[in-house]
């Protein structure tokens, strides 16, 4: 007697598998959905078209000044930016001391993305490098001064250069500074809780705007003849101060959302406070608040456009800097030099996004 | 320039009398400078033709230029001078609080910032005004025949009641589409959405090369306002405030002795007194500013007569193509008039 077996199961039906039923189901389920369907495909072609017809098609791609982009129907200036394209990732560094930019672009980049990567290696180098050896090694590189290499004041500092040196500091400053300051806002110490509370509430309460132009143009005035700190400086200080008071309320947010058994289970184990606070408390919270942390990275790093407003040129500045160029000037310039800001602004905010989610992935196992 | 708000107004001031202790002992200007090796000049953060930037990221532009002329004249090197750019809000308290030496950022001579502020002004290197762009197939050539024009503007500046004034006192019906910013009206004007569009007549030129056919667009001769731009010193010290003055006027008379950087080496040889004067062959008019006398002869070498620095700046050959108009000597008709160095 032939063995049993099961007939094999039939596959779905045709109606239900594949592209065209995806289709069916999601873009024409009901007469609306078609609609709908109609209507977005023809914007996203029309929009799609009209991008291409500006950035590529219609666009000029060489040239060495104004009358390169001046054809009829012109699109894009690309010309400009490569023309210009030194300028904005530097400004005006001396040309023959570009090579310690780029070095200090390299290592840092050397250094962060071991970092960031899980699997790899001595983690524990790594942070000391990158905490340690880098920003002092950054300092040397770039203002000189010392072995031999020629000072390059800050104000010859600009684009990409600037921006980045803005963000990474005020990013580097606020998490540890945020993290100190929310743990003093939850102190049962009055003066220390409440030293906080005055720092955050003050920092939170005034704009950036206002930070910045009291640190460089007001604090001048009120200091002694030839004491004179770097125009740089004073705005790192105060990015730095301002985004930890945002850091820290975020951070706060993480804290409050831890049960209070953990703290006691803590407690009973015979842990102290600070050993309860970076073994327990701290490593849950922060997971929380990742998306947030990151939310005050990206924003922080979009406010570095304020500087201009202290004559320091970031990227977005020196790009309408050179819009005043009468050898670029056409209809098209400040378009093209707007999208080339957006698209760099975008490429690193959009980074640092899609890591935030890895992180958030990789941290949340078991939930 | 034209846009500060009574607030801020108040916060100017305030500075400034706090500031005013500060300014008598920032006087010996020209010691700390020469101390330093450089002039620190505060000019604009980008003006086309008066303080731009180039493609190697070097400032060019008539402002410029000025604060050149002055490095030249202390040091005989245009070179040593480096430069601040700041915001219309920053500008005053920045060459108050001794950031700057100097301030050459298209800045309005007007009586309310001359007495006011602590600041003084040390003559006017471009008149400036406000005037009209239109089409050019509207066939007009003089803004005497805008009556009935629709004119685009920026909202809320001294621009839009300068033609209310200008129509109304020559009985000319007009009216008025205000934008927020100058993008904006100048993108207005460029679809047709008014006959013509007024500003400062050195910004029109500039706001011309950004519509489709700069071509077919043509600014009127007449001027309806005063702006005289200027560049700005500390009140209280007349040495430095003297040089400042001089840097320009030296310039003017060149072109008008027909010294220019190119002859300038020939000319020191010349017999007329006013140029052997001027290029400190003869006297010592230097030396009564604390500077070495052949101060003039460095600025025309090094930066050129004030006719030179036009043209290349933002004259007939420049893409903003400015004629020198009421800017030309006073020989000439125009308002460029230096005392003599005698």
């Amino acid at each position: 007697m032939a063995e049993w077996t099961p007939k094999p199961p039939r596959p779905a039906p045709a109606s239900s598998v594949g592209l065209g039923a995806w289709a069916r189901r999601n873009l024409f389920a009901t007469p609306g959905d078609v609609a709908l369907t109609v209507l977005g495909s023809i914007f996203i072609i029309w929009l799609g078209n009209m991008l291409l017809d500006w950035a590529l098609i219609n666009a000029s791609f060489s040239g060495d000044d104004r009358t390169a982009c001046l054809k009829p129907e012109q699109g894009a200036c690309w010309p400009f930016i490569d023309a210009k394209l030194g300028q904005f990732i530097y400004g005006r560094y001396p040309e023959a001391e570009i090579w310690r930019v780029n070095l200090v672009f390299l290592f840092g980049f050397a250094g962060l993305v071991p970092m960031l990567v899980p699997s790899a290696p001595l983690k524990s180098f790594n942070i000391a490098f990158l905490l340690g050896l880098y920003p002092v090694f950054t300092f040397i590189m770039l203002t000189g001064g010392l072995f031999g290499l020629p000072r390059v004041e800050t104000t010859d500092w600009g684009g990409l250069l600037v921006t980045l040196v803005v963000a990474v500091t005020g990013i580097a400053a606020s998490l540890p500074l945020g993290i100190v300051l929310a743990l003093g806002r939850r102190s049962r110490l009055p003066v220390i809780r409440y030293l906080c509370i005055g720092f955050i509430e003050v920092f939170r309460g005034v704009p950036l705007i206002t930070v910045l132009f009291m640190a460089s143009v007001m604090l001048p005035l009120f200091l002694p003849d030839g004491v004179n700190f770097d125009k740089l400086m004073r705005c790192l200080i105060g990015v730095a101060l301002f985004s930890s008071a945002y850091m820290a309320e975020v951070v706060r947010g993480g804290l409050q959302a831890i049960p209070k058994g953990q703290y006691e289970a803590a407690a009973a184990l015979g842990l102290g406070y600070w050993k309860t606070t970076r073994l327990i408390v701290l490593p849950q919270a922060l997971k929380l608040v990742i998306p947030g942390i990151v939310n005050t990275f990206i924003g922080l790093f979009k406010d570095t456009t304020l500087v201009l407003i202290v004559g320091l040129f970031d990227l977005l500045g020196i790009v309408q800097f050179h819009f005043t160029d009468a050898s670029w000037a056409t209809p098209e310039t400040h378009i093209t030099g707007y999208v080339f800001a957006g698209v760099v602004f975008w490429s690193f905010c959009f980074a640092m996004s899609r890591y935030s989610i890895f992180m958030e992935n990789r941290l949340s196992t078991g939930r | 320039m034209k846009m500060l708000s009574f607030q801020f107004r108040v916060v100017i001031v305030l500075v400034c009398a706090c500031a005013f202790s500060q300014s008598a002992a920032a006087a010996e200007t020209l010691s700390i400078v020469k101390k330093r090796e450089h002039v620190q000049c505060g000019v604009s953060q980008g003006l086309p033709g008066f303080s731009n930037p180039d493609d190697k990221g070097n400032w060019v532009g008539m402002d410029v230029d000025i604060c050149r002329a002055v490095a030249a004249a202390v040091f005989g090197d245009s070179k040593k001078v480096k430069f601040t750019p700041l915001s219309a809000k920053e500008r005053f308290t920045a060459l108050q609080s001794g950031e700057v030496d100097m301030l050459a950022r298209n800045t309005t001579w007007s009586m309310h910032r001359d007495t006011a502020l602590g600041v003084d002004f040390t003559g006017v290197n471009y008149y400036d005004g406000q005037g009209f762009m239109v089409r050019k197939d509207l066939g007009i050539t003089s803004s005497l025949e805008l009556d009935g024009a629709s004119l685009c503007t920026n909202l809320g500046t001294t621009t839009e009641l300068n033609a209310a004034d200008y129509f109304r006192t020559n009985n000319m019906e007009y009216e008025i589409v205000a934008f927020e910013k100058a993008d904006e009206a100048v993108a207005a004007y460029n679809t047709g959405r008014c006959d013509a569009y007024t500003t400062d007549q050195s910004a029109l030129y500039a706001q011309r090369l950004k519509l489709t056919e700069p071509s077919a667009h043509v600014v009127l001769p007449e001027i309806i306002s005063k702006e005289p731009l200027g560049p700005v010193v500390r009140q209280g010290d007349d040495q430095w405030s003297d040089i400042v003055r001089w840097a320009h006027f030296a310039m003017v008379n060149a072109e008008e002795l027909g010294v220019t950087s190119k002859n300038v080496d020939r000319m020191k040889a010349a017999k007329n007194p006013s140029i052997r004067r001027l290029l400190g062959v003869d006297g010592t008019f230097g030396e009564n500013m604390g500077i070495g006398n052949d101060w003039a002869y460095h600025i025309i070498r090094t930066v050129g007569n004030y006719s030179e620095t036009f043209e290349r700046n933002v004259g007939k050959s420049t893409p903003l193509g400015i004629s020198r108009g009421v800017n030309a000597l006073w020989t000439q008709g125009g308002l460029q008039y230096a005392p003599p160095v005698r």
